[in-house]
């Protein structure tokens, strides 16, 4: 009973929605769209009475349009989606990026191509962590495993957000936001204040500001893109994020993210048989920027990498740019919706690493 | 003679307006969107709102607005200034907030903030700029583009048959019970400037006030790709264009929303 004092059961939806609000979102905008509807619900039930606004948009179009525009206005705002919905929001985001505003995105993956189904997968690994829109431009990706770390993630997102002036995605999915598990909101602080000395409050008292991303001169477009390039270099120095389970220095390495994550952390405490005391996992928090030399560092003496993903491989293509052809990477795919089966990851652990001799 | 104008020069009684920026536009000659940057410039000093106003410039030929009037701006994707405004304004109700907007801009890409911004009743004033071709990108079918317009895109002449009548605007937004001020005006002869004006005027006061979706249609001439002299293009307004489009208030609760 007692590590269950003080925690509210909620969906991972609606502690994302809680913690945006506790972070200081004063304007979200969303669509409805399944598996983040109990989000969009909770914000309209309760932005309004906490001192924000929230609309219901015509479209995602509409929706990262307006949250650009109170972005621009210097308040704290988000929105959110699932799959389809994030890739309608992709124009908005890529000038987001180009206008150097603060915004939160959370990404409720569903399963892809086209409408996809409304299963649990993790198909928008290459969209969130390349610019999924037009241009040279990134967004930092967090990716919770949990209802608890979709609260903090979300929490974390704004202040991400503000110090680098830039967007930033929650990518869940289908299970983390949904399930319903005891959330814990003591921990967070009063929302930081940020200096917003660019945005459009009314010329009163200095210069005018002007919130764009046209450069028509092609100079000043390259140099401006430099500036965003410099930013990122620094983001990658900085705020790679990640957690390992298992040993230090294990002989075999698994790889994977949010919920997939969690389904793999049960078999590091309780490995095969043949592989205990040689197994560890490594679990990139951020995506963007790819934890890669933590990685490479905890994979050093591996003999073995595998890599497990709710898509048909995609974060592999980073685990395979990390280790550089030293240690042989492997992929267990999970494609199209649905959780990987424990019995059959662990199946799979032994065929790669048990038998005699190893797979290449 | 000599001594007048040398007067004249000293106290000018033509100034440009403190919110007009001192840059040269990109505008071709004979093309409407100078005439309203002053208009709106000098009715934001009028009003004594340069302060508080924020603009929202589309992608089109005013894409580059933001230069030329000194007040906040943001720039917008294209069709999207309606809901980059309807954040804006959420947020700082108590700022002024306008779109300025072309045809391509407001009534194809954009058509679905259009429409949900005035069903909102978003308190906004948008300016329309309705040319009738996309001139920026050198002379496209706009929305708007008369039955029989050559353009680029429709080089034997607009066909209703296939690509539809020209959508108007002002018609399809008038049911909307939200919108306060709608109307369409030309900015093609002095007369039809201060009508303008007026028009514009009283939209930016019902922002004010707080109740006030306006949409001013302004038909507005583009010499370059209608392929017509400036005066050729008032006339056209004025006899052919205005034919299609009427110039008229379409709707004005007055004193408020009903």
């Amino acid at each position: 009973m007692t590590e269950n004092k003080g925690k509210i059961l909620f969906s991972g939806n609606e502690a994302a929605a809680e913690a945006a609000i506790r972070a200081g979102c004063k304007f979200y905008a969303g669509y409805p769209i399944t598996p983040q509807n109990e989000l969009i619900a909770y914000m309209a039930d309760q932005l309004p009475l906490r001192d924000g606004v929230f609309v219901q948009a015509e479209s995602e179009l509409a929706a990262i349009n307006m949250v650009f525009g109170a972005a621009a206005s210097g308040v704290r705002t988000m929105t959110s989606s699932s799959s389809p919905g994030i890739s309608l929001k992709q124009e908005g985001i890529s000038y987001i990026a180009g206008s150097e505003l603060p915004a939160v995105i959370i990404n409720v993956q569903r399963g892809g191509p086209g409408l996809g189904g409304i299963g649990s997968a993790q198909g928008d690994y290459f969209q969130s962590t390349r610019s999924g829109g037009h241009g040279d431009y990134r967004c930092m990706v967090l990716a919770p495993a949990t209802a608890q770390e979709m609260a903090d993630m979300t929490f974390l997102a704004f202040d991400l957000a503000d110090m680098y002036r830039m967007p930033v995605i929650v990518l869940s999915d289908a299970v983390t936001g949904q399930m319903m598990e005891g959330i814990c909101f003591d921990d967070m602080e009063e929302p930081k204040k940020w200096s917003k000395p660019w945005a459009l409050t009314g010329a009163t008292g200095r210069e005018r500001n002007i919130v764009h991303s046209f450069h028509l001169d092609q100079e000043e477009l390259e140099n401006f893109n430099k500036k965003l390039q410099a930013k990122y270099e620094a983001i990658k120095q900085k705020e790679c994020r990640f957690e390992t389970a298992g040993g230090d220095a294990p002989e075999y390495v698994m790889v994977a993210f949010g919920s997939c994550a969690r389904t793999l952390k049960q078999i590091v405490t309780d490995p095969p048989e043949e592989l205990k005391g040689k197994l560890g996992l490594f679990r990139p928090i951020t995506l963007w920027p790819f934890p890669g030399e933590a990685l490479a560092q905890y994979a050093a003496s591996a003999k073995g990498v595998l890599t497990v993903e709710m898509n048909a491989g995609q974060m592999v293509e980073d685990v395979r740019l990390t280790v550089n052809g030293k240690i042989p990477v492997h992929l267990m795919p999970h494609p199209g919706g649905g959780i990987p089966v424990e019995a059959r990851i662990r199946k799979k652990l032994t065929s790669l690493f048990c038998d005699d001799p190893p797979k290449q | 003679m000599m001594t007048d104008t040398a007067t004249v020069i000293k106290t000018p009684l033509y100034k440009r307006p403190r919110c007009l920026t001192d840059e040269v536009t990109h505008y071709c000659s004979g093309c409407g969107h100078g005439i309203m940057h002053r208009m709106l410039a000098e009715l934001i000093d009028e009003l004594d709102i340069r302060e508080k106003t924020i603009g929202i410039a589309p992608v089109g030929c005013a894409v580059l607005a933001y230069n030329y009037i000194d007040i906040d701006w943001s720039e917008a994707a294209h069709g999207r200034p309606p809901a980059v405004a309807t954040g804006i304004k959420r947020v700082q109700p108590d700022k002024i907030v306008f779109t300025y907007q072309g045809d391509g801009d407001l009534a194809s890409i954009g058509m679905a903030e259009t429409i949900h911004a005035a069903n909102r009743g978003e308190n906004i004033t948008i300016i329309f700029i309705n040319n009738g071709i996309y001139a920026m990108t050198q002379g496209q079918m706009a929305p708007t583009t008369l039955a029989g317009q050559v353009t680029t895109t429709t080089p034997r002449g607009r066909s209703v048959e296939e690509e539809g009548p020209p959508i108007k605007v002002c018609e399809l937004l008038q049911g909307f019970e939200r919108v306060r001020l709608l109307a369409r005006t030309a900015v093609n002869s002095p007369e039809n400037v201060r009508k303008t004006r007026k028009l514009l005027k009283k939209a930016l006061m019902y922002q004010i006030e707080g109740t006030g979706f306006s949409l001013i249609e302004v038909l507005s001439a583009c010499p370059t790709y209608w392929r017509k002299t400036p005066q050729d293009c008032s006339d056209f307004i004025e006899n052919v264009m205005s034919a299609t489009f009427p110039l008229r208030v379409f709707k004005d609760t007055g004193k408020g929303l009903p």
